[in-house]
């Protein structure tokens, strides 16, 4: 049967070209991979082949011709031993190449509705009468990755120095001599090259904590947390994902500068597929982690440095967990809602303190997760207090912050008796100088101010 | 080219040759449909055909065993058909329809089959290195005795991750093949404009890696190195280096015009060197297979082709609804 050869579409955005120059003439045999004729789109000259074999029946579209749109017949082709006459009648090759992309515009992605956001849960973290122990930050963190470890054998820990160093901050200590060489394992200075591997040890089977020895460092990884750990299950089609924690300490220590001290909780939270977590207390860096290395998703967990001296309560129980996408809140008031997460903690409960000498009642909430992020709670203590204030140590432009604010626009506008502020780092990359450092980082004053801004006070 | 002519003396059998002939004809006719979907603007997109590498990913599937792993880059459909995945899933995918590997969602560079442990279809350069031989470590964990495909081009053998990958693959001897596709081309540029070294395999020995250059137009020669390769691989003796000598008859992708080498340089390939006429002169020559057999074998080819473009155009689109779907896993992938 005679076939008909349309122009070809030759970039992902040709809609027409010009029939440039035929290299082909009626009665010519061509086959497979034989150059028939040359297009010229609006980016280059293109040479289109023959994909069958036959013979040039009849040429439709002059040389020449410009503004040919694609899919229009341009040539005739017919089987060995057609008439020429068979041209005539010739069926498109593709009766149905129907513009099928158009359904998708028609179908109204709009009316799809994403999942819903997570709803409040007020439950405490621990029953009262629970037996609690003081640990700090580190030993928490070593003893949520110890325990699972136990749990389950596919887990193991990779990054520099976390085996016979101990951990370049010792959040690993003791874990090379309880599981060995085959489980903790020493990786050379190359972030990008062991992020890979753990990303592929986890499509494998496994289930890889990544530690960086600084988020600053990861910025090298930064393409296989994003498109090789986050995005896999939803280009497999659900087939395959990557089970994994990506975890260090992240935001500013202490004089270490610009490349050591950046707060990569905005950057991280903005990305679908990751789930981002960023404990304050060693409760929550024990029972976050536990999650995370359980959870079936990539995990960000960001640290902080100078959080790993800090002690808190942990339960003494067996198997403490906390659930990701809830916030727990530290403080009730009734005056003013701040939120915040990780380090920023510490300045939004030190401010709660000295504002409650002046009579300021603030309700503090710690987020725990940015992703999922539970903005349910946040909601609904802004409809009690009717002001917000946000408390993180990132830059402002893009800032956790600035998403909060957004939510509480769209969900609870006519609640609001004041602008919600934003408290963040300066907008400056983090000087060296004792006296600079100090003044482009947030402190406690600086949301304090914020707090009397909205409140009027 | 530096490789070696290819020989005469076969080292396969003249059922094996058959069914070589078979599965690289059957990439070259997928390719040249897919090529043609995409002229009718049913494949959107980029679409990186693999027209003239087929030796390369059929003579290696030929040295894999059950449970071994692969992995390439976004030139992935000859991988894919190579490794036993349904034509249909695979040309479904390419239209974006419900019935491809991915449901729509991937699209010609990003396709997977946990079925038969191909890992993808990646579409940034180099990053399936890494990849790859992370599922050689967890193999090597799981303690059993399987090996990893890990290919990439010419291109991509210039990643500085190729090279962190190298380091820790020699380091931790992970069963590891790293298959380097060498096209000559990284899209438009030839080998000697972006290359320091000839013989890409050869900075492997930096790590103690071995390695060799292979006639990527055989498939028997293809083959033959992949045997080696394997053993090494499978034996516990860590990774192991192909650089397959190949050649892309077609354009980087469907927009790419290809003015950075000559006609006459495409003409002479095919007509000297192509991988499918070189294994069809051998079933001829040694009467393994008369010009009726092989008659039958193209017109079997034809019709799964056929058929796989008639299922990637009628099969429907995915529902709105797939857009929300597998961004987050709510339970744990079981093991590929």
């Amino acid at each position: 049967m005679a076939t008909e050869i349309l122009m070809p579409a030759l970039s992902p955005t040709m809609e027409e070209g010009t029939l440039a120059k035929w290299l082909v003439k009626e009665g010519d045999t061509v086959s497979s991979g034989d150059i028939m004729c040359e297009i010229e789109t609006d980016k280059a000259t293109m040479e289109f082949e023959a994909v069958d074999e036959g013979v040039i029946g009849k040429i439709l579209i002059a040389e020449g011709t410009e503004g040919v749109k694609v899919n229009t017949a341009i040539a005739v082709l017919l089987e060995e031993g057609e008439d020429a006459s068979a041209a005539d009648t010739a069926s498109s090759a593709a009766p149905d190449a129907a513009p099928a992309p158009q359904a998708a515009a028609d179908s109204k992605p709009a009316e799809v509705k994403a999942p819903a956001a997570p709803k409040t849960d007020t439950t405490p973290d621990w029953p009262e009468g629970t037996k609690l122990k003081t640990q700090t930050v580190r030993e928490a963190l070593r003893d949520g990755m110890a325990e699972e470890m136990r749990r389950d054998e596919n887990v193991f820990l990779m990054g520099e120095e976390v085996a016979e160093y101990q951990g370049a901050y010792k959040i690993s200590q003791g874990l090379l001599d309880e599981f060995g060489s085959k489980r903790v394992i020493d990786t050379p200075i190359t972030e990008h090259g062991f992020a890979g591997i753990g990303v592929g040890a986890a499509f494998g089977g496994l289930r890889p904590i990544v530690e960086f020895m600084t988020w600053n460092f990861a910025m090298q990884a930064i393409d296989h947390i994003l498109n090789s750990a986050a995005k896999t299950l939803y280009m497999s089609g659900g087939q395959m994902g990557a089970p994994m924690v990506f975890r260090g300490p992240n935001g500013a220590a202490a004089r270490v500068g610009a490349q050591h001290s950046q707060d990569y909780a905005a950057w991280y939270m903005q990305v679908p597929g990751l789930k981002v977590a960023m404990p304050y207390s060693a409760s929550d860096a024990k029972g976050l982690m536990k999650s995370a290395i359980r959870d079936p998703n990539p995990v960000v967990f960001l640290e902080n440095e100078i959080m790993y001296g800090k002690s808190f309560d942990v339960p003494d129980v067996d198997d403490y967990t906390v659930p990701f996408g809830k916030a727990r809140i530290w403080r009730e008031g009734s005056d003013v809602t701040i939120v915040s997460f990780g380090i920023g903690m510490t300045y939004a409960l030190e401010a709660a303190e000295k504002l409650a000498e002046e009579g300021i009642d603030a309700e503090v909430l710690d987020l725990r997760t940015l992703r999922p992020m539970d903005t349910a709670s946040i909601i609904k203590s802004v409809m009690k207090t009717n002001r917000c204030v946000t408390v993180e140590e990132g830059w402002p432009q893009g800032s956790v912050g600035n998403y909060i604010t957004s939510v509480i626009m769209q969900e609870a506008f006519d609640y609001l008796d004041a602008p919600v502020i934003n408290c963040t780092g300066k907008d400056v990359p983090m000087p060296y100088a004792a006296n600079l450092e100090k003044l482009a980082l947030l402190t406690t004053d600086d949301v304090i101010a914020a707090v009397k801004k909205v409140t009027y006070k | 080219m530096a490789a070696k002519r290819p020989t005469k003396k076969t080292n396969a059998s003249a059922d094996e040759l058959k069914a070589y002939y078979k599965d690289m004809l059957l990439i070259r006719r997928f390719e040249e449909k897919a090529g043609q979907l995409y002229g009718m603007g049913l494949i959107g997109g980029f679409c990186h055909l693999y027209i003239g590498q087929e030796a390369v990913v059929v003579g290696l599937e030929a040295t894999a065993k059950e449970g071994d792993s692969r992995i390439t880059t976004y030139r992935d459909h000859g991988h894919m058909l190579a490794c036993g995945m349904n034509p249909d899933g695979v040309m479904a995918e390419l239209t974006g329809r419900e019935g491809g590997y991915s449901r729509g969602k991937g699209g010609s560079m990003h396709m997977f089959s946990k079925e038969k442990k191909f890992y993808g279809g990646h579409g940034i350069v180099g990053a399936n290195v890494p990849l790859g031989a992370g599922v050689a470590f967890a193999d090597k964990y799981k303690g059993n005795d399987n090996v990893t495909f890990t290919y990439f081009g010419d291109g991509a053998a210039n990643q500085g991750q190729v090279y962190e990958t190298f380091n820790m693959a020699a380091l931790w001897k992970l069963p590891v093949i790293f298959v380097i596709e060498n096209n000559q081309y990284a899209m438009g540029t030839s080998q000697q404009r972006s290359t320091s070294s000839a013989e890409i395999w050869e900075r492997g020995k930096a790590f103690g890696i071995p390695g060799e250059a292979v006639d990527g137009m055989d498939v028997l020669a293809v083959k033959d190195a992949g045997e080696r390769a394997v053993k090494h691989a499978r034996s516990g003796d860590g990774p192991y280096i192909l650089e397959i000598k190949t050649y892309r008859y077609r354009g980087h992708s469907m927009s790419d015009p290809a003015k950075y080498r000559t006609r006459e340089e495409v003409q002479k390939m095919r007509d000297e060197r192509d991988p499918i006429e070189q294994v069809r002169n051998i079933l001829l020559e040694n009467k393994y297979a008369s010009e009726d057999d092989l008659k039958a074998i193209d017109k079997d080819i034809k019709k799964i082709v056929n058929d796989s473009a008639e299922f990637a155009k009628t099969s429907p689109e995915p529902a709105p609804e797939e857009l929300w779907t597998d961004i987050y896993a709510t339970e744990v992938p079981q093991e590929a």
